[in-house]
């Protein structure tokens, strides 16, 4: 590994005080309001806001079997884009990751490509299917040492598989992330239960089938006092579960998606299947309670539910597309427009929800260490001066299913840097150097 | 995402595309061009070229018990009313009459907007073995006289077709010609010729605009 | 180009003037004159993903009837049915060259995509999209009231029509709601509560759970087809339980207003939502819907096809 220096000048710490910041040896060597140094390459970043490298507590990496819609290789690439310098993989793949072979292979997959940490997520039961734990403890002792768990694209809707998966896990410190999505009451839906789904002739997927999930599974955490976490919340109804159940003190952490933050079911009456997505768009009712839910603590965190499909799958009628949208080059300028923009949050607040939390959800050590001296050099740069319009046929991700093409989205996210290597420099990817 | 713009679906054509009296003086007229606009027919002259026309026809028929009426709307609908009713009160007794709407015949539907279609109204002697006299207010291209044939020969087959028009005004594209004709009024091809009816228009007059050459 | 893929695509002056145009085909239609030369020379594709005799053929009908050549499509046997998608049957029959495309679809939207995606030129006329719309249903509904209670008038005016049964996947009753309410007149849905969407409230339409209630108040009754897979899916309990609420029988039928007509856009299921009596009643206007179908459809492809562009501020 080449000792690169950096010399990042000027720019504002969390969105605080301009100063300057020297990456050394793949550490943050110094941060002081004038430095100097000559074997440094220099970035001036004046007016630019200076974050800790993000990280993604829920990313669809496709690979291994879907490789036609992403791969590791991609996605990292994708998250280096979008200012991630930590990616946890979903474990819907193919084979599922509910063995150590699998999740080991996901993680080295990472390591190869060499732009963000890969973090393997272990299903919670084998196949996805609800009905046997996998093999928790292999994952979490394997060099991936796994420490979240997923069914997501399912949810664990046995109450009595639940209340077993979050007893078990706290023997490895472990988190139970549910995507909760009541089966029997969302069987071939399609969108918002509500006005436009009646309208549009569109099977409902009704905002109760997420709440009663959430409503169980934090009574249920409580009750065996393990952790919990929510896989994008999207109901206002879901938020107010979560705030009470805080109050009382239960281990429940939540997060939100991007685009959860800024579109609405309206959007479906186009029938252009580049709006579907589980859980669906809701009304800008649910929209605002999680805006208010992310700036006040409720929601942890954001999290990009970044999920790859080939164009095949969405350039067809709504009821046969897939479910999905990508987010990961778009997240940072969401957020900007939609909570630093409308006065919400600060940077400071963007970079726990987006960096500090999600490493500590995680249990991710070497991320989310704020911008201190001494730690891993993961740090990334928004210029919020700068907007850009999306266009889907320049994304970085092997698939183009973004619902932001033609867009503009104030904030471009400029530097990324993983581990005192830089993977963008003036928003363009940077490839590893391949040493022999 | 995209566009769905409304039909736009024309009602009735009503007065909007002819000159009243009342913009002659419109000062709101083109200014600076030569606007050469003139009545062709009073109401006085209107009414005697029906007159004159409802009596040709009864000669060259020998009489009227063997003729229907038919005029293609708008105008020639209510002209063919007219001329019936005339010929009603030289003869002593109902003369056949009705509609006949040629718009789903037309070769130019695809040039335009669609078009509304207007009664097709044919009397219970219908025309099979008849003589048919069409009736049409102005006579120009003969193109609308061509889709009327078409639409007669749907109907049945007539004995003969006969055609009375108010203004033939020149320059034929097919070779059709009118039997009964109110006035000749030669026009050029800038000239148009707007007919106005008191049935509808509130006024009978046959009115040339545009420029002479 | 233009496309009539939901109802919300008119304008009451378009739909006026559909059902106008329609009128004037009918007398025409009833006199010897069976076939006009109107669109000779055109396509007209019936791409039909979902199996239905009675649409396809009265679309059928109505373009023979206006001199169109017809391609039949239908998802029997084709290679629709073996997984081809959507988007590559259309592109196939657009290098036929079709002037128009009616299609009817398992899916809600398919239509829209169809005219968005462009796959196809042409107009795209929606003969029904899954649970969505099926507006040359609704304007031949429309016409059927508008000659029996019309009155002359125009439009639907004062008048009052009620539809009963599976509100919740019918594609006629949406369409029915918007164009009876965009004609002025009264619509009331009436349907057990399982039946009705979340979110109805917003449609303009009143909503009843007690036919027996509404029945003397209302001009039209426009039964819906209940389909027997509801009842294994929890809707309702039985098809006798549903019969006694919601079936329009003759004891039904006697309390109507003497005016009042009952209407059912088929298939029926003679003895679940229609006894079979009523369905062979006098006031039963059934059997003409059929033959208003195609004249109202004759309409239709006149008016998206027979005409060339829009010009803006054309009379």
């Amino acid at each position: 590994m080449s000792a690169l220096r950096y010399l990042l000048k000027g720019g504002q710490i969390l969105g605080g005080k301009a100063a300057d910041l020297l990456i050394a040896d793949g550490r943050i060597a110094e941060i002081s309001a004038s430095i100097s140094d000559k074997d440094a390459t220099v970035i001036e970043l004046k007016g630019s806001i200076v974050l800790p490298g993000l990280v993604d507590l829920h990313t669809h990496l496709r690979e291994p079997g879907r490789e036609d819609s992403e791969t590791v290789a991609s996605a990292s690439r994708a998250g280096a884009k979008g200012g991630f310098t930590a990616l946890s993989a979903m474990a819907n793949t193919s084979p599922v990751a509910d063995t150590a072979g699998v999740v080991e292979q996901v993680y080295r997959l990472g390591q190869e490509a060499g732009f963000v940490d890969v973090f393997p997520i272990g299903a919670v039961t084998q196949g996805l299917h609800g009905e046997q734990l996998s093999e928790i403890g292999a994952m979490a002792d394997s060099v991936a040492r796994v420490r979240v768990f997923s069914d997501d694209g399912n949810c664990v809707f046995d109450p009595l598989v639940m209340r077993r998966a979050l007893e078990y896990i706290k023997k490895f410190d472990g988190v139970i992330a549910q995507h909760a999505q009541e089966p029997r009451l969302t069987v071939g839906s399609q969108m918002n239960e509500g006005i436009i789904s009646s309208k549009l002739g569109l099977k409902g997927w009704p905002a109760i089938a997420e709440e009663a999930i959430i409503a169980r599974d934090v009574l249920l955490a409580d009750h065996v006092q393990s952790r919990l976490h929510i896989c994008h919340v999207t109901t206002a109804g879901g938020v107010e579960i979560i705030r009470w159940a805080k109050a009382r003190g239960i281990q429940v952490t939540a997060e939100v998606t991007p685009h959860h933050l800024l579109l609405t079911d309206d959007l479906a009456s186009s029938y252009d299947p580049v709006f579907k997505v589980n859980p669906p768009l809701r009304t800008s009712k649910d929209v605002m309670a999680l805006r208010e839910a992310l700036a006040d603590g409720t929601i942890d965190i954001v999290a990009t539910d970044h999920a790859p499909h080939t164009n095949e799958t969405k350039d067809c009628e709504w009821a046969e597309a897939s479910f999905g949208m990508i987010g990961l080059e778009t997240a940072l300028s969401i957020v900007n427009k939609t909570m630093v923009g409308s006065g919400l949050m600060d940077w400071a607040a963007v970079a726990d929800r987006m960096s500090t939390a999600p490493a500590r959800i995680g249990r991710y050590s070497n991320h989310g260490q704020s911008l201190t001296v001494g730690s891993a050099a993961h740090i990334t740069v928004i210029n919020p001066t700068k907007s850009w319009v999306v266009d889907r046929d320049l994304v970085v991700s092997k698939s183009r299913n973004t619902p932001y093409h033609g867009y503009e989205l104030p904030g471009l996210v400029t530097h990324t840097f993983f581990g005192g290597r830089a993977t963008m420099l003036d928003s363009k990817v940077i490839d590893k150097v391949v040493q022999k | 995402m995209s566009c769905h713009t409304h039909f736009g679906y024309p009602q009735r054509p009503e007065v909007a595309d002819i000159v009243t009296h009342a913009s002659f003086n419109d000062p709101s007229c083109e200014v600076g061009k030569e606007i050469y606009m003139s009545v062709a027919l009073s109401a006085q002259d209107i009414s005697r070229a029906l007159t004159r026309i409802s009596h040709e026809i009864l000669e060259k028929n020998h009489g009227s018990s063997d003729i229907t009426v038919l005029g293609i709307p708008t105008r020639g609908a209510h002209l063919a009313a007219r001329i019936a009713a005339i010929m009603s009160s030289i003869e002593g007794k109902d003369i056949a009459h009705g509609t006949l709407d040629i718009t789903l015949y037309r070769d130019d539907l695809r040039l335009r907007a669609p078009r509304a279609i207007m009664p097709t109204s044919i009397p219970p002697t219908g025309i099979q073995g008849r003589d048919v006299i069409l009736i049409d207010d102005v006579l120009y291209s003969g193109r609308t006289i061509r889709a009327a044939l078409d639409a007669l020969g749907e109907v049945g087959r007539p004995r003969t077709v006969q055609l009375a028009v108010l203004v033939d005004r020149g320059h034929r594209q097919l070779p059709i010609r009118a039997d009964f004709v109110g006035k000749n009024l030669p026009t050029s091809e800038k000239q148009s010729i707007r007919v106005a009816l008191t049935e509808i228009d509130g006024v009978d007059e046959v009115v040339i605009e545009g420029e002479a050459n | 180009m233009r496309h009539l893929l939901s109802i919300n695509d008119l304008s009451a002056i378009d739909a006026i003037g559909i059902l106008d145009t329609a009128t004037e085909l009918a007398r025409i239609n009833d006199g010897q004159v069976k076939k006009l030369p109107t669109l000779r020379g055109r396509t007209i594709v019936n791409l039909f993903a979902e199996d239905s005799t009675r649409t396809r053929i009265s679309f059928e009908a109505a373009a023979k009837r206006l001199s169109a050549d017809v391609i039949n499509f239908s998802a029997k046997g084709s290679s629709l049915s073996k997984g081809e998608s959507l988007k590559d049957t259309a592109q196939t029959l657009q290098a036929m060259g079709a002037d128009a495309v009616v299609i009817r679809h398992s899916a809600s939207g398919a239509a829209q995509r169809l005219a968005d995606l462009e796959w196809m030129s042409g107009s795209v006329i929606n003969a029904g999209d899954g649970t969505h719309e099926h507006p040359s249903q609704a304007l031949l509904d429309a016409f059927t009231i508008r000659k029996h209670l019309g009155k002359g008038a125009s439009d639907l005016t004062g008048l009052r029509v009620a539809i009963v049964g599976d509100v919740l996947h019918s594609r006629v009753a949406r369409s029915n709601v918007l164009l009876l309410s965009m004609l002025g007149a009264d619509v009331v849905l009436v349907a057990p509560p399982t039946l009705l969407p979340v979110g109805v409230e917003s449609w303009p339409a009143t909503i009843s759970y007690d036919f027996d209630s509404v029945i003397p108040n209302v001009d039209a009754i426009m039964m819906l087809r209940v389909q027997q897979e509801r009842m294994t899916d929890l809707f309702f309990p039985n098809s006798r339980e549903y019969s006694r609420y919601f079936g329009l029988n003759s004891e039904r039928m006697s309390a109507m207003a003497k005016h009042a007509i009952v209407m059912h856009p088929g298939p029926m299921n003679r003895g679940l939502e229609i006894a079979a009596d009523v369905a062979d009643s006098a006031r039963s206007v059934i059997v003409e819907q059929v033959t208003n179908g195609v004249n109202v459809r004759m309409a239709i492809l006149y008016v998206l096809l027979a005409g060339g562009p829009l010009e803006v501020g054309s009379n």
